[in-house]
């Protein structure tokens, strides 16, 4: 009840201000144009391929357009998700409406749940414009729906991740740059941690290898569903949720 | 309906408020008076269960805030001092997420929030977005969603701030005619606004309460002499002399005036009515008498005093 309160408001809010429209443009814009550069990159060997047919070995749209299209995806979220959620916590914070929001009949886990859906339900309406893409592939190829369908599912998941890791930041400053700044450094060093599996040896390398968001997100593009890329991407989102939580209530106690 | 027992709040080092008791009764509308920094937002802050408090308790509308914030929560409407609201929603919109906060059924959302708009005058500002609102519209804006939901307790913290006198007139009157029906405290900085609205006072400084009483009870008490204030048309030397003999008058001080037309403070022993003693003198004398009335000293004398002397024992 509470929890769809707050998930309203915040969906208006993000329509009432020109935060919605200004990533809807960003995320099209860049999309696109990784759509646009692998289709283009694809024809090319295409063209290759039906001179060489060497070349045309494991060339199909699912391997050389889709998965490397939401691999693209996973980087655009890097940048994006921390704009959906800088502002949630730090704003009301800076303009002192977090006083109000606290006082009313509301639990901290139902407002904090409010903004975390209307973040992923913006997200959402965000990665499902990129479903025209794939339309426009079923025109003149036909499609495997299976890896489509994992590829978005782990995109979502991703990017809840994301988005959870966002709402820390923004809980723990009342500065929107600050905890926008932090949360995609922190997006980063997840990302980016994965790149010393190949330097370290042994079990660090396979705990970072684990530890790399992007990792996870590999055989969902590919296709195949595992129990422990799922449990990842739940585990940080619930855990860096529960920090949040911990981080309202801490805040609370100093006023 | 409120009873506070030893409230206290710690900020790092600093108490902002010592071990606070009071109680406040149901339908009574209290006004909380302090310098700035005295603890009074600190106090609303943790009555409205914003913050816990670091030591002792309270129990609103018979709600420990400390075990049972959400049963007070939904009892009490809060203004906090500066009105936060969300800027990029209409009021209407705003005045919806509030409602739907506080738990209003589906059915009477939209009632509520129209019955709220017009007890707060908002009629014309119901489409417009709050960001774009004059300050006055915005008091009334917080003060429409402290209203919603019809809760038993009103947490003010400084309600006619920034309101231009008409507003203010139209505020104070919505307060006073909770009078009865609700639970009110509120903070002001303005005081002849608490002897206006409020039943009893709570004068606060530097984290402790000072005095808690009804305002004239509070003047009576503070007063040490009477002032009587006469406006005389007569020779200036030969009046203050005359004035300064007749028998109980401390002290004659001339006000202002120009010529022969004066006004003069006829200071007298506490508790003794000396008007018709002073009537008598001018018009035996011969000159005009203009103006004569008792001058109670005001809350602001009685509020410096307590804040800057002895704290009030029953004297």
């Amino acid at each position: 009840m509470g929890t769809l309160a707050v998930f309203k408001k915040e969906m208006r809010s993000y329509f009432a201000s020109p935060i919605a429209y200004a990533i809807f443009t960003l995320f099209l814009v860049i999309s696109g144009y990784f759509f646009y550069s692998i289709l283009a990159y694809l024809s090319l060997i295409s063209v290759q391929a039906a001179m060489n047919p060497g070349l045309a070995r494991g060339l199909n749209v699912t391997d050389g357009i889709v998965r490397p299209f939401f691999i693209d995806l996973g980087v655009v979220l890097l940048f994006l998700m921390p704009l959906l959620t800088m502002r949630l916590f730090a704003e009301e914070r800076k303009q002192g409406t977090l006083e109000l929001l606290l006082t009313y009949p509301l639990r901290d886990g139902e407002i904090l749940l409010g903004k975390f859906m209307a973040a992923t339900a913006l997200y959402a309406l965000l990665l499902s414009t990129t479903a025209l893409y794939m339309l426009l592939l079923t025109w003149w190829s036909e499609l495997e729906l299976y890896p489509i369908l994992t590829g978005y599912l782990g995109l979502l998941l991703l990017g809840m991740a994301f988005l959870s890791l966002g709402l820390l930041f923004s809980s723990l400053t009342e500065n929107q740059i600050v905890a926008g700044a932090f949360a995609f450094g922190a997006s980063l060093l997840l990302w980016i941690i994965g790149w010393g599996a190949t330097l370290a040896e042994g079990d660090w390398g396979a705990l970072f290898r684990h530890l790399s968001i992007v990792e996870h997100l590999t055989s969902f593009a590919r296709g195949v569903l595992e129990t422990k890329d799922i449990a990842y991407y739940l585990g940080m989102t619930s855990f860096f949720l529960f920090a949040t939580l911990k981080s309202l209530e801490v805040r609370r106690w100093k006023g | 309906m409120i009873e506070v027992e030893g409230l206290t709040k710690v900020y790092g080092n600093t108490t902002a408020i010592d071990s606070l008791t009071f109680t406040v009764q149901q339908g009574e509308v209290v006004g909380f008076l302090g310098p700035n920094g005295a603890g009074k937002t600190t106090t609303m802050r943790v009555l409205s269960c914003y913050m816990p408090p670091t030591s002792g308790t309270a129990r609103v509308g018979g709600y420990d805030i400390r075990t049972q914030a959400l049963d007070v929560r939904r009892r009490i409407g809060y203004l906090p001092e500066h009105v936060p609201l969300y800027t990029d929603l209409t009021v209407t919109q705003y005045l919806s997420f509030v409602a739907e906060a506080k738990g209003l059924s589906r059915l009477t959302r939209r009632q509520r929030v129209g019955e709220a708009i017009e007890r707060c005058l908002l009629q014309d500002a119901r489409g417009r977005i709050i960001g774009k609102l004059s300050k006055g519209y915005r008091q009334r804006v917080g003060l429409a969603q402290a209203l919603l939901g019809d809760p038993p307790i009103l947490i003010l913290d400084e309600p006619t701030i920034g309101l231009d006198p008409k507003q203010i007139i139209e505020i104070r009157s919505l307060i006073r005619d909770m009078q009865g029906k609700r639970t009110v405290i509120l903070s002001t900085h303005i005081l002849p606004e608490v002897s206006m609205v409020c039943q009893r006072v709570i004068i606060i400084n530097e984290g402790r309460i000072v005095a808690v009483d009804t305002p004239e009870t509070l003047t009576r008490r503070l007063q040490r002499s009477t002032q009587v204030l006469l406006q005389i048309d007569g020779p200036p030397d030969q009046v203050s002399v005359r004035l300064r003999e007749a028998p109980g008058v401390l002290q004659v001080a001339m006000k202002d005036g120009a010529g022969a037309l004066r006004r003069y403070l006829v200071e007298t022993d506490k508790d003794r009515d000396l008007r018709q003693e002073l009537a008598r003198v001018v018009c035996t004398s011969g000159w005009g008498l203009l103006e004569l009335r008792p001058v109670d000293m005001s809350l602001e004398d009685i509020f410096i005093r307590l804040v800057t002397e002895e704290p009030v024992t029953g004297e």
